[in-house]
């Protein structure tokens, strides 16, 4: 590239500009901030349609899902969102399409505890998390 | 009663409350153009005050070798310089709170304490970086402070007379002279950069080389009183420039020769803002070569010009 | 009688003209020039840097051994956190050299849609480069600037591959999702608008004085010095060094592109900046000639869970160099070895080199004109102790030297349960 006539204050023109111009920050969180309608966000589990073939713990790169065998034919998973990285490698490898990829991000607690979300057996429509996630 | 008068009007207005309260309302208005300048939304307008009380709240902690008396005295003695200095300025009148012959220089010496201050304080911090930038803080004074008093002896030398108010009263007496100045106004404003040690004149604060220079140990009320100093500094330094160099609208009612200082006040801090986000920080040798050679030559210029137009008028 | 105060440490003469005296300042692990830690013990005499003595490993996070016990497609979503800026550089050498040696052909869509991330992937690097090199110099707005456009792409990568980092797009044999045709013009959109902006960045590392003048003749690295110390990447490029993985080993679809290399000779942080600004123009044409030459097909093809045994090196042109990965494999769902260069630690020699008769106000600019990622560069720690000897030590060693440490301290962790070793 070639060299040019040195200036100062090259920006002077876009930063007057931005005077005038709305800021480009969004007041999160009272401002609203959606993620894009494929984003990975928490997995969702739907108990009733699982065979407990445990496909997905052996691929989950961070053992952050647990299947546990509550009855016959019914069981129910516990996913710890703290482990989660968020890869969706579960929904992809599970052959019944049990898990099912929301767009939720806003998933911090100040209790660990809170963190591990159980999706139980009963329900026969979506599943339920035992405590919301939602802070 | 007179001295009693005079008490109130340096505790409070147009003294030590008036000059701190312009100085946190001096830093909303920098910081928020500054935001603004680069697209961005910038604090609320009581942050500076929030900062003060947050600062204040937390523990003052003084490190086991730092020399205990100059640490806790430094920020002390800087916002007392600072105070002091700005009771001589004529603000919106020809008539500050004190005045003397001779208070240019005074002033001009008031105003090189806290500078002072931030390279005793960092020095008897006795820690690598608060060294670091105390030493650069000193170095720096040997490059702007010659162009600085030069400019801003020049409108005296016109005005024949070593007193602000002096300055003021001899231009408000020939309108439009002041515009004789110009030039010195501007090395005015860019040595005032490096008095406030702003961008691209920061090198002693530089956060990414030395974490906060003079100011890395200093927490809790001590940092708070070094930033309601600075804060102030800006203030004071910005209403003498537009006392020396914008000697105008002195003769107004009082709430319309307010409005005037504001506006005058509103227009440099802006003209610094505007400075602060144009250009990167310049290196120490980078920063002295620049003054030495472009900035000095200025303000030996403005001389020139003011001797010259006394010679004619 | 006042007590005088207590003789300092340093002295006024040691620090401003006397230049005798050496002053070491600790610039890391922790400090504000580095957004990751790095230990730079500098040698000051006055402002001038002596010496500079380099260690690292503060980032360590054993991921080669983890890796070493997860299965390949677990690994795919281990490295790619190796770092979060190039992390697609980390998962595609990996699953290229992966499929290499399992011998996959890949589709070649699946080729084009891998370039296409790579690429955006070199924009948002670019640009976040760019912006804290305007930090670390003190022109924050260049910062607020860059990072504000680097938002669009960000965005895009959200909507493409379901992360703003960490993409997960890589699998072993293809990709994961498809890119849609409405997709395109979003994508062109972004490219146009960031051409744009680019352009303008580009007139202002031109002509900005203060901007040249912190950048110019600071940190410099001639020719051969780059090619002694084994600089890669935009480095290397503005040292004159014509070297670059895209066009020397093509991967992906790279071979059926046609793009520059930007070479500069300036051999100084400003060349680093022309190489990255021009690097920035040509990932734009790249882009553009994927979206019109994207082939239709599958986006992968069946890769088996058993990888048979052999062993693969990859070699990925990243945002900040030539990426090399090795993996060998024996035949069982695990690795045998997972080894990865980072091209941070290939620059990391050259960074005392260049900062030789420096100031230190030049310190952060010349780190940072590496592109530092040292999240990719620790990757083994080698112990030295007094008697210089090297000791190798297993990982129960490790684990049993380290309970010990902690409860000479006072702490008790051996019931700590460590997810993947071998005691699980």
């Amino acid at each position: 590239m070639k060299e040019r006539h040195h200036v100062l204050g090259a920006m002077l023109e876009a930063v007057l500009g931005s005077l005038f111009r709305k800021p480009a920050t969004i007041k999160y969180p009272f401002g609203k901030f959606v993620m894009p309608k494929d984003f990975r966000g928490q997995p969702k589990f739907h108990s009733e349609k699982c065979t407990g073939c445990r496909l997905c713990i052996r691929d989950c790169p961070s053992q952050a899902i647990t299947i546990t065998k509550v009855g016959e034919k019914k069981f129910e998973a516990s996913i710890d969102l703290g482990r989660c990285v968020y890869c969706a490698q579960c929904a992809e490898t599970c052959p019944r399409k049990v898990i099912d990829i929301s767009t939720d991000f806003e998933l911090a607690q100040l209790d660990r505890g809170k963190l591990k979300i159980v999706f139980h057996a009963e329900a026969a429509s979506a599943s339920c998390p035992d405590e919301s996630a939602e802070g | 009663m007179n001295a009693l008068l005079n008490l109130l009007f340096i505790l409070v207005f147009p003294g030590m409350l008036f000059l701190l309260t312009l100085g946190l309302a001096g830093e909303y208005v920098d910081r928020k153009l500054y935001a603004r300048l680069q697209n961005r939304v910038g604090p609320p307008w009581f942050q500076p005050l929030a900062d003060v009380f947050k600062l204040l709240g937390k523990e003052s902690v003084i490190p086991e070798e730092a020399d205990k008396r100059m640490f806790t005295m430094a920020p002390v003695f800087a916002l007392a310089t600072v105070i002091a200095a700005y009771l001589y300025i004529p603000l919106w009148n020809t008539t500050p709170i004190f005045s003397f012959q001779g208070d240019l220089v005074v002033v001009l010496y008031l105003l090189l304490i806290p500078t002072l201050t931030f390279f005793l304080g960092g020095w008897y911090s006795r820690s690598i970086f608060s060294t670091l930038g105390a030493v650069r803080s000193i170095t720096q004074l040997f490059a702007y402070e010659i162009p600085l008093l030069i400019a801003l002896l020049s409108p005296a030398l016109l005005a024949n007379t070593w007193s602000i108010s002096g300055i003021a009263v001899y231009y408000g007496a020939h309108p439009w002279r002041w515009m004789v100045n110009l030039l010195g106004f501007c090395v005015g404003l860019v040595t005032l950069l490096g008095k406030l040690e702003r961008v691209p004149f920061d090198a002693p604060e530089a956060e990414t080389e030395i974490v906060a220079g003079s100011f890395t140990e200093y927490s809790g009320r001590f940092l708070a009183f070094f930033r309601l100093a600075i804060d102030s500094e800006a203030i004071v330094s910005s209403s003498l420039l537009a006392a020396v160099f914008l000697p105008f609208g002195l003769f107004l009612p009082v709430w319309l020769g307010v409005i005037v200082y504001l506006a005058k006040l509103a227009g440099i801090l802006c003209i610094l803002a505007l400075m602060r986000t144009l250009f990167a920080r310049l290196r120490m040798d980078q920063m002295i070569n620049f003054c030495w050679r472009y900035v000095a030559p200025i303000a030996f210029l403005q001389v020139i010009i003011d001797l010259v137009v006394k010679e004619f008028v | 009688m006042p007590r005088l105060p207590p003789e300092p440490r340093v002295t006024a003469a040691s620090l401003a003209a006397d230049a005798d005296r050496v002053v070491t300042v600790p610039i890391g692990p922790q400090h504000p020039a580095l957004k990751e830690p790095e230990s730079f013990m500098v040698d000051l005499r006055g402002e001038k840097i002596d010496a500079v003595r380099m260690r690292f490993g503060y980032n360590h996070r054993g991921i080669e051994k983890g890796c070493e016990q997860r299965s390949y497609t677990q690994d795919l979503y281990l490295v790619e956190r190796v770092c979060g800026i190039c992390s697609y550089s980390h998962s595609t050498a990996f699953v290229q050299a992966v499929e290499e040696i399992a011998g996959l052909e890949l589709p070649p869509r699946a080729r084009y849609i891998r370039t296409l991330i790579a690429e955006l992937e070199r924009i948002h690097s670019h640009l976040l480069w760019l912006g804290v090199a305007g930090h670390e110099i003190g022109f924050d707005t260049l910062l607020m600037y860059t990072w504000r456009d680097r938002e669009q792409v960000m965005i895009l990568l959200a909507r493409l591959t379901g992360n703003r980092v960490n993409y997960g797009m890589n699998t072993l044999g293809g990709v994961r999702r498809d890119i849609a045709a409405e997709m395109m013009p979003l994508i062109l959109k972004v490219v146009d608008s960031l051409e744009e902006r680019t352009k303008t960045y580009i007139e202002l590392a031109l002509t900005e004085q203060t901007l040249i003048q912190r950048l110019s003749h600071v940190g410099k690295l001639s020719k051969e010095d780059a090619l002694r110390l084994g600089t890669v990447g935009p480095t290397a490029r503005a040292s004159g060094v014509d070297r670059d993985a895209r066009r020397d080993d093509p991967y992906a679809a790279y071979a059926e592109l046609s793009f520059n290399v930007v070479i500069d000779d300036h051999c100084d942080v400003y060349g680093r900046t022309i190489v990255r600004l021009g690097e920035l123009m040509e990932t734009y044409s790249i882009i553009r000639q994927i979206l019109k030459q994207m082939p239709d097909g599958p986006i992968a093809t069946k890769a088996p869970r058993r990888i048979p045994e052999g062993e693969a090196v990859s070699r990925y042109e990243a945002p900040r160099g030539e990426d090399v990965h090795y993996v060998r494999g024996n035949g069982s769902e695990k690795p045998e070895r997972v080894k990865v260069r980072a091209p941070t630690l290939a620059n990391f020699s050259s960074v005392s080199k260049m900062l030789e008769d420096g100031y230190l106000a030049d310190l952060p600019i010349v780190i940072a004109a590496i592109d530092p990622c040292f999240s990719c560069t620790d990757r083994m720690v080698s112990l030295r102790d007094g008697s210089s000897t090297r000791r190798t030590m297993t990982w129960d060693e490790v684990s049993r030297m380290g309970i010990q440490w902690h409860k000479e301290r006072g702490l008790d962790l051996s019931t700590l349960r460590i997810p993947g070793s071998a005691g699980e």
